[in-house]
């Protein structure tokens, strides 16, 4: 049971990361400025960095579990699963829409994830503690990153304002779902290695409050929250997502890259 | 002081092997052949950006993901130290950038070729950034500071990048049967192209003689291309691939390899704007651009009333 869990939490940590890495990557050479599209594919690279850590001990703990059957790696589970088998929030696989979007996306994820590794690194269980302790120091620079251009945007032209407006429209009902625990997650904190994700939501918000303030953006009232990819229920985006992403994987099954 | 005297002083720098820096004086005709060439080299790593870019998010692996990711990285950053090198010279980004979008200024046109399959980012790295280390490394001596010292940075990271792309390339020729397709065909695909990177012939080079009293080049277009042949020829046998040419042989008396005649139809076709992707890459940047405007602008707004209110609290 805690070694079903374990895994499935960090299977759910390594999904967030590799579809926002993913998500992330297709500004690469396309970005506004030479620095921001530097800067971003930087924090596409931190992401995906983390996606392996978190797969890389997945795998090392189903084969641990299932010492006969075929033995998964990193790759086999980014590349050989299916949409109802990624435990991504929703957010994560959205279309990236403008510069704007992308931002704001990554600053509701960053200020989540700064406030889930600071409780992880003092996990019990020593890996993820190592990963969380790791990752944070470059989600600290994510979350910095990313405010400023909230900031930057929201307070910037009546154009960009107005466009962070609809940013903030467009991804809101999205921004619920990762403080609600799933199956996995409440088996993760009862065997405790896990973080409650509801007892982060407060700060979260608090830390939205004031950038908001800042960028001269209105936080929205909570309202309705879409949810699902927890527990597989994607939206459409995800398949073309994995279509793009495993195709060689999946065209060439028995060869080795 | 006499503008010829002036000259002389700026020779005799070049031909003590003194580097000259953005405050020197230099003739204008040296300062247009660098703009010229700098912003040439910051738009190729730019526009490079894009057809290994298109790979990112189908990479075969996580590891190759990063990899990737990592060096289409690492073109924006040259491209960074590079117009940063033509700003020393007083042309602005946003000026040579103009220059791109408009199609006046060219940038190398191998990266007007398409990447169709996997191999492809492996034969990129392999022989388009095996030709372009060899240019650079000679550049890294160039006269120019500013530039020589771009090009040391750039070679640091370059040779890495080739090491990746032959390293892709080995694990295709180790593979399965179709892989070793792939890596055959990608390497049949970008090999002539590769050898038009040098340029025209020695006596078809333009700006070639110029550029070589002034110690902005020093080695020629055929010595470049012929070091790279030579060099390619030998590697190819280690991935058990072919270089598509019939006329490909070791030469003892000259210990060069001749090869066969490229296609300068086909080159100039290219330059002159009807390569395979001329347009698409173009347009992809100038929409990248144009696209960015508003955040460009709102980061400027931001600034000034930023700057403002700090004034105002002085007040």
């Amino acid at each position: 049971m805690s070694s079903q869990a374990l895994i499935n939490y960090s299977l759910y940590l390594a999904d967030n990361t590799l579809i926002l890495a993913q998500r992330n990557a297709e500004w690469c050479g396309h970005g506004p400025i030479l620095e921001q599209d530097i800067a971003l594919t930087n924090i596409s690279l931190d992401l995906l960095g983390q996606s392996r850590s978190f797969y890389q001990y997945a795998a090392t703990l189903i084969n641990e579990a299932n010492p006969s059957a075929t033995p998964v790696s990193e790759d086999s589970l980014a590349f050989r699963r299916d949409v109802y088998d990624f435990k991504n929030i929703l957010i994560t696989e959205l279309p990236n829409g403008d510069w704007g979007n992308t931002i704001l996306r990554q600053f509701f994820f960053s200020a989540y994830q700064f406030l889930l590794y600071q409780q992880m690194k003092q996990s019990s269980d020593a890996t993820l503690a190592a990963i969380a302790e790791k990752s944070l120091k470059e989600v600290t620079y994510h979350l910095r990153w990313s405010s400023e251009w909230v900031i930057r945007l929201g307070d910037g032209t009546e154009e960009s304002h107005d466009r962070m407006t609809s940013a903030v429209e467009n991804l809101w009902s999205f921004t619920g779902e990762v403080f609600e625990a799933a199956p996995f997650e409440k088996d993760a904190v009862e065997a405790g290695f896990g973080i409650d994700p509801a007892s982060l939501k407060s700060a979260w918000l608090e830390k939205v409050t004031e950038i908001f303030t800042e960028a001269t953006l209105a936080v929205p009232p909570s309202g309705w929250m879409q949810t699902g990819g927890k527990t597989g229920k994607h939206s459409e985006y995800l398949g073309f997502i994995l279509a793009e992403m495993q195709f060689l994987q999946r065209a060439y099954p028995d060869a080795s890259w | 002081m006499s503008v010829q005297e002036l000259e002389k002083i700026f020779q005799q720098k070049i031909d003590q092997e003194i580097k000259i820096e953005p405050k020197d004086w230099m003739p204008d005709a040296y300062r247009k052949t660098l703009v010229r060439q700098i912003s040439q080299h910051a738009h190729s790593e730019i526009i490079g950006m894009l057809p290994e870019g298109n790979w990112i998010t189908r990479a075969p692996s996580l590891k190759r993901k990063a990899i990737l990711l990592a060096k289409v990285q690492d073109e924006a950053g040259h491209g960074l130290y590079l117009y940063a090198a033509t700003e020393t010279l007083g042309t602005s980004r946003e000026q040579t950038l103009d220059d791109l979008h408009s199609g006046k200024a060219k940038y190398s046109s191998i990266f007007n070729y398409p990447t169709l399959t996997w191999g492809d980012i492996g034969a990129i790295g392999w022989l388009v950034d095996g030709a372009a280390i060899l240019n650079q490394v000679m550049l890294c001596r160039t006269s120019y500071g500013p530039y020589s010292r771009a090009n040391i940075r750039i070679c640091k990271e370059e040779s890495f990048h080739q090491r990746q792309g032959f390293d892709i390339l080995m694990v295709l020729s180790q593979g399965t049967p179709e892989q070793k397709a792939i890596c055959q065909d990608a390497i049949n695909r970008w090999w002539w192209p590769s050898l038009m990177m040098f340029g025209p012939k020695d006596g078809e080079s333009t700006h070639s003689e110029q550029s070589t009293i002034w110690k902005i080049k020093r080695k020629s277009n055929d010595e470049l291309r012929q070091q790279f042949v030579n060099m390619i020829a030998e590697q190819v046998k280690i991935l058990g691939m072919t270089l598509p040419d019939a006329d490909l042989k070791f030469n003892p008396a000259t210990k060069n390899y001749d090869f066969g005649e490229i296609d300068w139809n086909e080159f100039w076709n290219v330059v002159k704007g009807n390569g395979p992707c001329n347009k698409q890459r173009l347009e992809t940047r100038r929409k990248a651009h144009a696209d960015g405007a508003w955040v460009r602008a709102a980061a400027e707004a931001h600034s000034e009333k930023r700057k403002a209110r700090a004034a105002q609290k002085v007040a």
